[in-house]
């Protein structure tokens, strides 16, 4: 199993500790100081933009985060319940009163992962979208 | 953290200042209050971001909402910014293309385009 689970209503006021916890645990793994802003943006925007789907399809279920550490990486998925094919065209991004500039933001969460973290996968397992993202911990010094 | 708002006159621009964290949870109360401001008649904004500890996509969708709002007026929006990680949010988004972005307040109030 993972390192450290956590499931959180969608709500945004959970978002901030999803971030806080993600970053404890990358620190614990070993993940280098100066990566730590990155892991704590990435897993904000993940969360968030699962927040939003949860909301604009109207789901009751949690947000699922999965932070594992191993000898090499620290690995953190995201998971969302919404249904296959929203990827991307979420909808009522929390707490926004405007359409448009809540669809703006939601490119933008993705936009913001993918420049942030090397290595990303935006994909689906059986119950709804899923962001996969990791990060090297303690790199060998060269010889 | 939550976030911290104040705003002041200095001539025609309004400086809001920002502090502590700006994402999902907090960014309707920051884009509120530029909401507000633009329809008081405020066009030209200078948002000091030194106070801000965290920044996501869903705080630069405010800013950006900002900016739209106040070119409707011909209006302005500039930022404020030392911060490399917050610097850096705009850098990947390409955000540093749309927004001034000043190392003091008072550069900021003494811009023009």
């Amino acid at each position: 199993m993972a390192t450290v689970e956590l499931r959180f209503s969608a709500l945004p006021e959970h978002v901030r500790t999803a971030r806080l916890v993600a970053a404890a645990v990358a620190r614990r793994a070993g993940v280098d100081d100066a990566v730590l802003d990155e892991v704590r943006l990435a897993v904000g925007e993940a969360c968030s933009r699962a927040v939003g789907l949860h909301i604009g399809h109207g789901l009751d279920t949690p947000v699922r985060v999965a932070l594992t550490e191993d000898e090499k990486a620290f690995r953190i998925e995201v998971g969302d319940d919404a249904p296959r094919g929203s990827l991307g065209a979420a909808h009522g991004s929390p707490g926004s009163g405007d359409g448009a500039e809540a669809d703006d933001e939601v490119d933008m969460g993705l936009a913001v992962i993918s420049g942030l973290v090397d290595d990303v996968e935006v994909t689906a397992d059986e119950r709804g979208g899923l962001i996969r993202m990791s990060w090297p911990t303690n790199p060998e010094p060269l010889a | 953290m939550d976030l911290s708002l104040s705003t002041r006159t200095v001539g025609d621009r309004t400086i809001v200042s920002v502090g502590g964290e700006i994402d999902v949870y907090t960014a309707p109360k920051l884009r509120e209050q530029l909401v507000e401001l633009v329809n008081d008649g405020s066009y030209h904004l200078v948002v000091d971001m030194e106070g801000v500890d965290f920044l996501d996509s869903t705080g630069l969708g405010v800013l950006v909402g900002g900016l739209k709002r106040v070119r409707a007026h011909e209006g302005s929006l500039r930022l404020v910014c030392n911060q490399e990680r917050i610097l850096k949010i705009f850098r990947i988004t390409g955000l540093t293309k749309v927004f001034p972005i000043h190392t003091s307040v008072d550069e900021a109030v003494a811009a023009t385009d």
